[in-house]
Order: structure tokens, then C-alpha cells, then sequence
């Protein structure tokens, strides 16, 4: 039994370990067995994590889906409870990609621009204490987002809401009915924010490590200081910007707080954005959990999965970009 | 290339021809931006005014509007296109960062001026007891021994967990195992937070039938802490050189030995630090609390036994109140959070900075 118990560890262990059991000729020392076993479960401990909680999710809304009496995917209404629940995410994945795709077209291009200012434009002296603030920045927790955004950001925008209104209310995604501004276009602004700093703060690294060389090239042959950027920093940084862009995105997608304190939600696909109304996955399980029995529970649960498997579609993508990039490099 | 074509020929067609062209070109002198800045911040608030447009987020737009355009037409009519285009670019990134500063800022004076209205011994030494939520009182003791307690326990959970899942990432891990490992870290760091909380949810409330509790809560902090603490650690271990392993090895140290004595104590600043930002990122996290925690209004030391409250979640439930005493106490309460955040990350930058790994020469 012995024997075959030390044997086991040494053909499946990988050759780093091996030359300390080759020199010596005898099994392991237990203190390094005990260390490899330790460290080899707190590995398998994650996976267990992952699958459990994929497994978990998914049991409790097959359980949810299987009661629903109305198509989960396309119904206009959240009603789980009593003997015939009606419920479904249209609205909420509506919401959801339309405040998080607001907040990118917001965000991403400021963001570049931010970082472009700290690696590239900003005295010296000054950049490196404005990255270090940013960094800070990209810690604030966004609950804090959400007090600022309810209480001073919403009784700001009803001016510039009135505005794009008398612009450009004829195309009805900008019309705005008056008065408070608390819509999904908001949500696009507060996420966008919030999402700001993560992107600067990874797009600025990668903007550093652009090769110095080419730089300098390009400045010896006469270039601009954007015609610098423009052919040797943003063809490097490309993809970092993406990478960036997607964690921001997964971000803003499962954000709950800063959504659950400025939208107004209701239960119908608004064409425009600026009056109040739509929700989120994340928010609608905040605001519906405290009043849910346990069936109402499994409805949220079954939404959370449906925000889960879109998160890892995105990062997946984000994953895909970076090891692209990681063969070219 | 098309640029200095265009600049060739733009040379050409000015009057005197070629027979004009000098090594120096014309430049717009150096304080025209300012100057330029200036002037469009007066137009923009003079079309604010004279328009009636009564929001100021306009009267800015209008201005960078105007320096954009009056920057490029100048600099285009002046100095030729290629520095004009270089001089709209930069026009540009300041104004995203200005455009970025302004709100970022805005939060941090309207948090510290609001917050610091109420906040006082009283605030922090008290809890809520049985006061009605629109008086003005309370404080937030309760939420600070929740906070504390939930993050303590989810770090013990975390850290370990995640410490040595790294090692075996870096000492042990070529293979599969390994592989699949590194991915599903991956996966992990992209969960949202209130997902996390719906698995515990559906885990130890509905199917084990366990109440809320803060210890629910720490496990939920747990999984979001985990992957930040893996991917931190990772790189740590990875800055310290082959060399010092090689020697300790060499030596006779079993492989054990050489990562408890030698490669951790080399890393062990950069560890500092990651483990504390991750456990700055998940002091503020909301969502799971409110799920698994629920919120109380008074004191409960046990985090195994019944709902407690935390800072973030203390925050929006004050808030939802809606009532000028709860504004104030959540704007408080949001202060004392932002400066535990801070702090912590000050904290674990100074000891980054401090101990930083030491390198092969």
C-alpha cells in the first residue's frame, strides 16, 4: 500500500519537482508532500468552486424556468409569484446591453484620450502623481457612484436632457418627457464614469510600454507628436485598448448598485432612452430580492445565470484578444 | 505620406512659390492655446447666457466645442494641416481629461463636504438602536463591526486559498491541472459580485437552509477576493529570480523549505499588497451583503448567527429612506468607507514601494 501511495505523486507531479527525489533515490520528504498537497488542493478546491457554481445556478433555474408560465426570454413582465408566475428578460437584457454599450461609447474613447494625456501630453511632473490618483479612483466602490449619481448627478441632467430634446427628439431615442432624469441614458453616464478610471488605468500601462524606439523614429523623421501616437503607439496598444474596454464592459454589465439607485425601473422596452423606465439584470435582483419567496428567489437566480454566461462571453472575447496579441508581440 | 504631399503642394500654391520655402515654417506663438482657451470659456458662457441655457454641463460643451474648432481653423490657416491635425489631437486629450476630471472630482468634494456633516465620535460610536429613519442621530458602529468582521473572515477564507493556489500556479503547476487552473482563475476574476451572491444564496440559504448571517456574506467577499489574490500573488513569485531557488535547492533545503523561507520572504511585500487591495475591492462590494447579510439596525457581534450590517449596504439603505437626517448619515457613512478604501490602498502601495521584490542584480 505504501509504496504504491508514494508512487502515485511522483509520475503524476510535473519535473520541477522531480530532481529532489532523483538525487536522493527515495520517496518525498512529508513535509513536501504535505506542501504539494496543500497547494496542488487550494487549485482543485477552485475548480470545485467554478463547476459548483455553475451546477448551482443552473439547478435552481431549471427549477425557476420549469414553473414560469410565459416564455422566459421574450415575456414584458417580472411577476414570480402566486399559482401563475409571468416572468422574463427581455427587458432586463435590453436594459443591460443598452446602459453598458451607452457607458462604452462614453467611456472608452475619453479614457484613451486620459490616458494618452498621463503617458504622453502631461508634464512630467504631473503625470505620475495623475496616475497614481486614477489608480485610487478605480477603488472607489461603486455604491459611492450610486449615492453621487442619485444625489447630485440626476437633478443635473434634466438641463441637457430638455436640450437634446429640442434638437434631437424627432429621431424618439432622444426625446425626453420632463422630469427627473432618472433613465437608462443616466445609467450609460454613471457607469461610464465609474468604468473610467479601469480603462485609463490599463490602457496607460500598455501606452508605456509602447517600444521607445519607434518613438524616437518617428520623431527623428519629423513627425508630430500625434503623428507619433497615431502610427507607433496606437497600433501597440490596440488590443491592450480592447482588453481594457472589455474588463470595463464586463464592469458596467453586472454592476448592481450604482444602477439600482438611479434608474427608475419598470417593466417596458422604452425606444427612448432619456425618459425613465427599463432595468438591468443586476438591479432588478436587487430591487425585487426582499420581497421574493423562495420560487421568486429561483427567478432571480435564473436571471443572475443569464448575466453570468453574458459576463463570460465578454471576457472570453477580452481572453481571445489578449492571446492574440501575447503571439504577435 | 499623404500629409507631406499635401504640404508640399499647399507650399507650392502660396504666393512666391517655391523660390519662398524656408527651413523654418510659421508657428503659432506659445501662448495662443491658453489665450485661445480663454477667449472660447467666454464665448461658451456668453452663448450660456445669452441662450438661457440653464445647464452649465452645456456652457462647457459649447466652449471646448468652440477651442477645438478655433484651434484647428488657426493652427490649419497658420501652420499648414500636418500641425493642425497634431494640435486638434491634443486639444482633444485635454479635453477628455478635463471632461474626466470633472465629474471624478466632483464625487470625491461632494462625498467629503456632505459626509463630513455629520460624521463625529457620536457617528462612529453609535448604531442605529430603534431610532426612526427620519430623524436626524444614529450612527454607524453596527456597520463598521459588520464590515470588519465579514472581510476579516472572507480574507481568511481568501488569502490562504489564494496564496496557495499561486504557488502551485508557479512551483508546481506545468500540466493540465495547471492550465485548467489558470483559466478558470480568469473566469472567476470576471464574475459579477451579485452573481457570487446569488450562488451562496442558492447554496447555503435555499438548499442548506442556513439564515442570513455575515459569515454567508464572507463566503460571497470570499470568491470575488480570491482571484485578485491568485493573480497578484502570481506575479510576485514570478519576479523572484530563478537563482535563489536554484541555491536554496543546491544546498540540500528541501523544495518546501526553499518557498517557506526563501521565495515567499523575497516576495512577501508585493503579497502585502495584493492581498490588501483585494481586500480594499471587496470592502465596498454591496450587492452579496444585501442578498446574504440582509441588514440590521443594531449591534450584532456574532457574524454566524443572524443579519449584521456593513458600511456600503448601510449606505444604500439610508439612502433608499429618503429622508434629509438619512441623506446625511449615508453620505457620512459613504465618506468613512472611501477613506477606509483609501487608506488601505495608500497603505499597500507604501509597503509596495517599501519592500519591493528584490531582483537579480
Amino acid at each position: 500500500m505504501t509504496p504504491s501511495a508514494t508512487a502515485t505523486p511522483d509520475a503524476a507531479p510535473p519535473p520541477a519537482a522531480a530532481p529532489d527525489s532523483a538525487v536522493s533515490g527515495k520517496a518525498r520528504r512529508p513535509g513536501d508532500r504535505i506542501f504539494l498537497g496543500l497547494s496542488r488542493g487550494s487549485g482543485i478546491a477552485l475548480l470545485v468552486i467554478m463547476a459548483a457554481i455553475a451546477a448551482f445556478l443552473t439547478y435552481r433555474s431549471v427549477l425557476a424556468i420549469s414553473g414560469d408560465h410565459a416564455n422566459f426570454f421574450t415575456t414584458l413582465d417580472w411577476n414570480a409569484t402566486g399559482t401563475e408566475p409571468k416572468f422574463g428578460i427581455a427587458v432586463l437584457a435590453f436594459g443591460t446591453v443598452v446602459s453598458a454599450l451607452i457607458a462604452m461609447v462614453i467611456a472608452v474613447p475619453v479614457a484613451v484620450g486620459i490616458a494618452l494625456f498621463i503617458s504622453h501630453y502631461a508634464p512630467r511632473r504631473l503625470a505620475s502623481p495623475l496616475g497614481y490618483v486614477i489608480d485610487l479612483l478605480a477603488a472607489v466602490p461603486s455604491i459611492i457612484y450610486g449615492l453621487w449619481g442619485a444625489l447630485f448627478l440626476v437633478p443635473h441632467l434634466g438641463g441637457l436632457y430638455g436640450w437634446l430634446d429640442d434638437y434631437l427628439g424627432w429621431t424618439g431615442v432622444f426625446s425626453y418627457g420632463g422630469g427627473a432624469a432618472r433613465s437608462l441614458f443616466t445609467v450609460g453616464i454613471l457607469l461610464a464614469i465609474m468604468i473610467l478610471p479601469i480603462v485609463t488605468s490599463v490602457s496607460r500601462e500598455v501606452f508605456l510600454q509602447a517600444p521607445r524606439m519607434h518613438e524616437e523614429a518617428a520623431l527623428a523623421l519629423g513627425a508630430t507628436r500625434w503623428e507619433v501616437i497615431r502610427m507607433s503607439v496606437l497600433p501597440f496598444g490596440r488590443s491592450g485598448i480592447i482588453s481594457a474596454s472589455m474588463l470595463g464592459l464586463g464592469r458596467a454589465l453586472g454592476e448592481t448598485m450604482a444602477v439600482a439607485t438611479v434608474l427608475s425601473p419598470s417593466f417596458l422596452i422604452n425606444t427612448s432612452l432619456l425618459d425613465p423606465g427599463g432595468g438591468t439584470f443586476a438591479q432588478n435582483i436587487a430591487a425585487k430580492f426582499s420581497e421574493a419567496d423562495t420560487f421568486g428567489q429561483d427567478a432571480l437566480i435564473a436571471s443572475g445565470l443569464v448575466l453570468f454566461v453574458i459576463t463570460l462571453l465578454v471576457n472570453g472575447a477580452a481572453r481571445l484578444i489578449i492571446a492574440r496579441r501575447k503571439e504577435y508581440s | 505620406m499623404s500629409d507631406v504631399m499635401t504640404e508640399r503642394q499647399a507650399l507650392a500654391e502660396r504666393p512666391g512659390g517655391v523660390s519662398s520655402l524656408s527651413l523654418k515654417q510659421a508657428r503659432l506663438p506659445r501662448w495662443t492655446p491658453a489665450a485661445l482657451a480663454l477667449a472660447s470659456a467666454a464665448i461658451g458662457c456668453g452663448i450660456g447666457l445669452g441662450a438661457g441655457l440653464d445647464s452649465r454641463i452645456q456652457w462647457g460643451l459649447i466652449a471646448a466645442l468652440v477651442f477645438v474648432v478655433a484651434t484647428f481653423v488657426l493652427s490649419a490657416a497658420v501652420e499648414g494641416a500636418r500641425q493642425a491635425k497634431d494640435r486638434l489631437a491634443t486639444g482633444l486629450v485635454w479635453m477628455a481629461f478635463l471632461l474626466a476630471v470633472i465629474p471624478l472630482a466632483s464625487l470625491l468634494w461632494e462625498t467629503v463636504v456632505r459626509g463630513s456633516k455629520v460624521l463625529d465620535g457620536y457617528f462612529l460610536s453609535h448604531s442605529m438602536g430603534t431610532l426612526p429613519d427620519a430623524l436626524p442621530g444614529g450612527g454607524i458602529y453596527h456597520a463598521i463591526i459588520g464590515t470588519l468582521e465579514q472581510v476579516g473572515l472572507a480574507t481568511l477564507i481568501a488569502a490562504p486559498l489564494g496564496l496557495f493556489t499561486a504557488i502551485y500556479l508557479v512551483e508546481y503547476g506545468r500540466g493540465r491541472l495547471a492550465k485548467a487552473v489558470t483559466f478558470f482563475v480568469d473566469v472567476m476574476t470576471g464574475i459579477p459580485s451579485i452573481v457570487a451572491g446569488l450562488f451562496i444564496l442558492s447554496v447555503w440559504i435555499l438548499i442548506l437552509g442556513f439564515g442570513p448571517s455575515g459569515f454567508a456574506g464572507s463566503m460571497a467577499l470570499a470568491i470575488l477576493m480570491v482571484p485578485v489574490v491568485v493573480r497578484s500573488t502570481e506575479e510576485m513569485l514570478k519576479l523572484v529570480p530563478n537563482e535563489l531557488r536554484e541555491a536554496s535547492l543546491a544546498l540540500g533545503v528541501p523544495k518546501w523549505r526553499t518557498i517557506l523561507k526563501v521565495v515567499l520572504p523575497t516576495s512577501i511585500g508585493g503579497i502585502t499588497t495584493g492581498v490588501m487591495l483585494a481586500v480594499a475591492r471587496i470592502t465596498g462590494e454591496t450587492a452579496p451583503v444585501m442578498l446574504l447579510v440582509w441588514g440590521a439596525k443594531t449591534i450584532n457581534n456574532n457574524p454566524f448567527q443572524d443579519a449584521q450590517q456593513s458600511l456600503p449596504l448601510y449606505v444604500f439603505q439610508q439612502w433608499q429612506q429618503g429622508s434629509e437626517a438619512s441623506y446625511d448619515r449615508a453620505w457620512a457613512a459613504a465618506l468613512v468607507l472611501i477613506a477606509f478604501v483609501m487608506i488601505l490602498n495608500l497603505v499597500a502601495r507604501g509597503i509596495a514601494r517599501w519592500k519591493a521584490p528584490k531582483t537579480g542584480r
